[in-house]
């Protein structure tokens, strides 16, 4: 059967016998290069090498690898994502731990394996897209190919005898095809060539689909452009994260931020210095399984040289502020805490933010106090916030709501060296216990503070006084500015419409020729009239070929759709299907 | 009705579409022996024939006992099959209607958790297949596809079941609608086109004459014996001459690919949208994006095999069980094992 070879790698439309879909296979032969060697030397090996990487067969094995390539990713936790993975992996796996991590296995998508595979692939992609690009454009300036001699072995095929003279029915199947689909009306279809073959034969041909490459390589260079929309974003964005208190304020400066991070073209002085202030946060959670349904975070938002104006920032919904976008990303309680030292002096005052632990808010914190009076030892406090607070077994407290509505803080002390002078930089979250010992009570046992807003208790040993004072919200703040989002948007869904046009796009050709009757045949030579035969020809499977190809014949004709005359009553693939008794109704 | 007892309802809808299910499964596995049967009778009877018309008399007697039992066959396959057919589309209604009541009973679009993805899924996949059946029916694609959408379903509700609930903020979204509505749409319509890939290779084999299973194995010899009843090449496959050809197959599968792929393609794109609003970030290697993209990749592999020379046909379809198997790991094995932001599926 004839087949639509893909252009630009391959001779386009010459028909063989070589059935590339077939399940058994076509004839093998390396993709792209022809098989007599190079000439030897630099240039020749060069140009060899060029072919190989350019070939179908080599994008098919660098887009296999590059599947096999991703795959570690998710075995082995990955810096980026999980960085405590990754110190607990390497602590357990001593000695595989330290090679894998040579090898970057811990992060995988930045190693110079992934990287090179796709970088191939895209090369490999451009050296292919290319070429293909340069023989569409001059295809698309072309005439369709000229009605075969033969039209018996095209995979869509009609035929009839009409009285009309040749050259009538030749126009009016033009016309037929240049007109297009019904509901597009205004689309032409078909490129469409009307020749006359001499002795009074004619013939037609025409060729639609243009699309359908058109989309192929506007999908593969629009996935070139996301490669670079992607890499430009890497190298100007920021992304920063901090936490704030109900109440309190933010301002868009990098010393602001817990964490920042930047690309190596992003000048942290172009950090627009807009301000926020969280006035308010609203939670919901479903009352029976006390999961989390809402986050709202009211804001005040001043950008520079603006008026402060209200906005909310919800999970979903981002604000946008001086370029960037701001996520809600978490929340928590941090409990407003007053400490004051043996000396009676204030030593600690603020809202200490406490993360939450599971669904019932359970949050775990450490309130260190170093500015102590000359002479006394620094205090840390480390502890749970509940919430909703329950004793559940006498002396063992838990959370049953995420809601405050019965707030506690249940916290243990430590006395000694905070070490927060020895340079290394801490954790806020925890409590460097090697300089400290833990306070006990009378009884030898160790403290235990338990307090509610509003109260305060004592420390022994003349340590001071721990008031807490009550108990502000805080939200997690992500902010990120990422100029080539528009363009990694665009080139996705430029990449998807060409994808769609370039798999359901049909690409067809249909040649209809139009001959005197030969004499004889019928008796009578006026009664004869005109042979009409008309083949089809698709690209890939196209199960709309032969009904278009019976449309076209039905108008041309002006029949009824109903009754063709085929002369083998063969629509596609139907060739190799043997007549048995034993199909399903549909068959039979 | 309040949202428990609809709950409730969903569930027995559920449960009923699997027993419709299961039914229909037995029913085409029947229809598929019977064809295979009639196959072999049929030929049976043209051999007896040729040996008649060979000369040899006391043949005579088989061949007239034989006639009528050909001649029942249809009307028995008609009957196991018009079950199927009723079983498999009573089943279908049962389980639209269990989507929909879950759906009504949580508030919200159902496919948030992976009890919803999984039933989902299975009506998308029963759906594509009533509509490939409409015109002929492959008996051997329904029995695959009903494999799979009892065993779906049974995991859904005996595994990844879960009360209809509400979701948390950060599934709420129409975007649960888009992202994941159309990845379970993609995960149906892979699932069909798998079933049609197996069926091409198996319809390959016989025809070609080719079985793993008869080739001598030296070192697995014991095995092979063990295996041998079900060569592709033996009896047991006879019914195999009665599918589509390979190569019709084989577009049909491609058909549906495409089609699941555009979808896939779609689903790739509107996760990372989605992940922009709702991470802060449109791309983040968290595993389950990465097991899309795996899939993704192995299917644009197979679209390329397919119009590379050498590789199309047979080799092509090795392509769709390496993305199938992608997409059912992304599914199950990302959810269930592997901590990430996907973890939305309560359980
Ligand atoms: C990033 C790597 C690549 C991806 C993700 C990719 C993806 C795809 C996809 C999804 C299709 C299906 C569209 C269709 O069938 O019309 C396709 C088609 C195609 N690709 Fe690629 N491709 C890549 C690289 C390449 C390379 C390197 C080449 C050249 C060697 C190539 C040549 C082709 C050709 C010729 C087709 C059309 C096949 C046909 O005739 O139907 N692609 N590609």
């Amino acid at each position: 059967m004839v087949t639509y070879r893909p252009e630009g790698l391959d001779d386009a439309f010459t028909p063989t016998d070589g059935d590339v879909t077939g399940a058994a296979g076509g004839p093998t032969r390396p993709g792209g290069p022809d098989p007599d060697l190079p000439a030897l030397g630099l240039r020749g090996w060069l140009r060899w090498a060029w072919r190989q990487l350019t070939s179908m067969r080599v994008a098919l094995l660098l887009l296999m690898l590059l599947a096999v390539a991703a795959v570690p990713g998710t075995l082995f936790p990955q810096r980026p994502q999980d960085p405590a993975g990754v110190v607990e992996y390497l602590e357990e796996h001593a000695t595989a731990g330290p090679r894998l991590d040579r090898l970057g296995f811990f992060d995988v998508y930045a190693s110079v394996w992934f990287s090179a595979i796709y970088l191939l692939l895209f090369v490999s992609l451009v050296g292919c897209i290319l070429p293909r690009t340069r023989v569409h454009l001059a295809a698309l300036r072309g005439r369709p190919p000229r009605t075969p001699r033969r039209l018996t072995r095209f995979p869509a095929r009609g035929g009839v005898t009409v009285p009309d003279a040749p050259q009538a029915v030749v126009e009016r199947a033009a016309a037929v095809l240049r007109r297009g689909s019904s509901w597009l009306p205004f689309v032409p279809s078909y490129r469409v060539d009307v020749h006359d073959e001499g002795g009074g034969t004619w013939s037609v041909a025409a060729e639609r689909g243009y699309l359908r490459e058109t989309g192929n390589l506007v999908f593969h260079l629009a996935l070139v452009g996301l490669l670079v929309s992607v890499a430009t974003g890497q190298m100007l964005h920021y992304r920063g994260q901090a936490i704030v208190v109900q109440g309190t304020g933010f301002a868009n400066v990098e010393g602001a931020y817990d964490t920042f991070e930047r690309g190596t073209a992003f000048d942290p002085a172009d950090l627009e210095p807009f301000t926020l202030r969280l006035d308010e946060f609203e939670s919901r959670f479903d009352p029976q399984t006390l999961q989390s349904r809402d986050f709202t975070a009211h804001v005040t938002l001043t950008e520079p040289g603006g008026e402060p104006q209200e906005r909310t920032i919800k999970v979903n919904h981002p604000l946008t502020a001086g370029g960037a976008k701001v996520y809600l990303q978490g929340n928590g309680y941090a409990p407003r805490v007053t400490v004051h030292d043996g000396a009676g002096e204030l030593a600690f005052g603020g809202a200490v933010p406490f993360l939450p632990e599971d669904e019932v808010y359970t949050s775990r914190g450490v309130i260190k106090v170093p500015d102590v009076s000359a002479g006394q030892d620094q205090v840390g406090l480390v502890g749970y916030l509940l919430p909703t607070a329950e004793e559940w077994v006498p002396g063992w407290w838990r959370s049953t709501d995420p809601q405050p509505t019965d707030p506690l803080l249940v916290l243990s002390v430590w006395r000694g060296n905070l070490g927060l002078d020895t340079g290394v930089p801490q954790n806020v979250y925890r409590l460097d216990e090697s300089r400290m010992e833990k306070v006990t009570d009378e009884a030898g046992d160790d403290l235990t503070l338990y307090l509610r807003p509003g109260e305060t208790v004592e420390l022994p040993d003349g340590l001071g006084t721990v008031t807490f004072e009550d108990l502000p919200r805080f939200v997690a703040l992500d902010l990120r500015h990422d100029p080539a989002l528009l363009g990694v948007l665009v080139f996705a869904l430029l990449a998807f419409a060409g994808l769609a046009a370039s798999l359901f796009a049909p690409r067809r050709r249909l040649w209809l020729r139009a001959s005197p009757a030969p004499e004889g045949t019928g008796g009578d030579a006026a009664a004869a009239g005109t042979v009409v035969d008309a083949a089809g020809l698709a690209r890939g499977d196209d199960i709309g070929l032969q009904p278009e190809l019976d449309r076209v014949l039905d108008e041309v004709l002006g029949r009824t759709p109903a009754a063709h005359d085929r002369p083998d009553g063969g629509r596609p693939g139907r060739d190799h299907e043997a007549p048995t008794a034993a199909h399903g109704p549909g068959g039979d | 009705m309040d949202q428990v007892g609809l709950a409730q309802v969903s569930d027995l809808l559920v449960w009923g579409a699997t027993t419709a299910f299961t039914i229909a499964l037995v029913a085409w596995t029947v229809e598929m022996s019977r064809v295979a049967e009639a196959a072999q009778r049929v030929r049976g009877t043209r051999q007896r024939e040729l040996v008649a018309a060979g000369g040899a008399p006391s043949t005579g007697a088989p061949v007239a006992a034989e006639a009528p039992a050909a001649a029942d066959a249809p009307a028995g396959r008609a009957r196991a099959e018009g079950i199927a057919r009723s079983t498999t589309f009573l089943g279908l209604v049962l389980l639209l209607a269990g989507v929909v009541t879950r759906g009504l009973a949580a508030g919200r679009w159902p496919t948030a958790n992976m009890y919803e993805f999984a039933i989902v899924g299975v009506l998308v996949a029963v759906a594509v297949l009533a509509v490939v059946q409409r015109r002929r029916t492959i008996a051997f694609l329904a029995v695959l596809v009903m494999g799979i959408a009892v065993l779906g379903l049974a995991l859904a509700l005996l595994v990844f079941h879960v009360q209809a609930d509400e979701v948390q903020p950060a599934l709420d979204s129409y975007w649960l609608v888009l992202h994941v509505g159309v990845a379970i749409m993609a995960t149906g319509v892979f699932t069909v086109a798998f079933a049609t890939s197996v069926l091409q290779v198996l319809r390959d084999g016989r025809a070609t004459g080719r079985s793993h299973l008869e080739r001598p194995w030296r070192s697995a010899d014991g095995l092979r014996r063990w295996l041998h009843p079900l060569r592709v090449t033996g009896p047991r496959f006879a019914w195999l001459e009665q599918v589509p050809d390979a190569r019709r197959l084989e577009a049909l599968s491609f058909r549906l690919n495409a089609i699941a792929f555009v979808l896939w393609t779609f689903t790739l794109i509107g996760g990372a949208i989605w992940a922009e609003h709702a991470w802060g970030r449109y791309w983040g290697w968290d595993p389950k994006e990465v097991g899309t993209f795996v899939a993704w990749v192995v299917y644009a592999a197979y679209l390329h095999a397919r119009t590379t020379r050498g590789w199309s046909g047979r080799r092509a379809a090795y392509f769709v069980y390496v993305g199938y198997a992608v997409v059912i790991a992304n599914f199950t094995v990302i959810n269930l094992f592997v901590d990430g932001k996907h973890s939305y599926s309560g359980l």
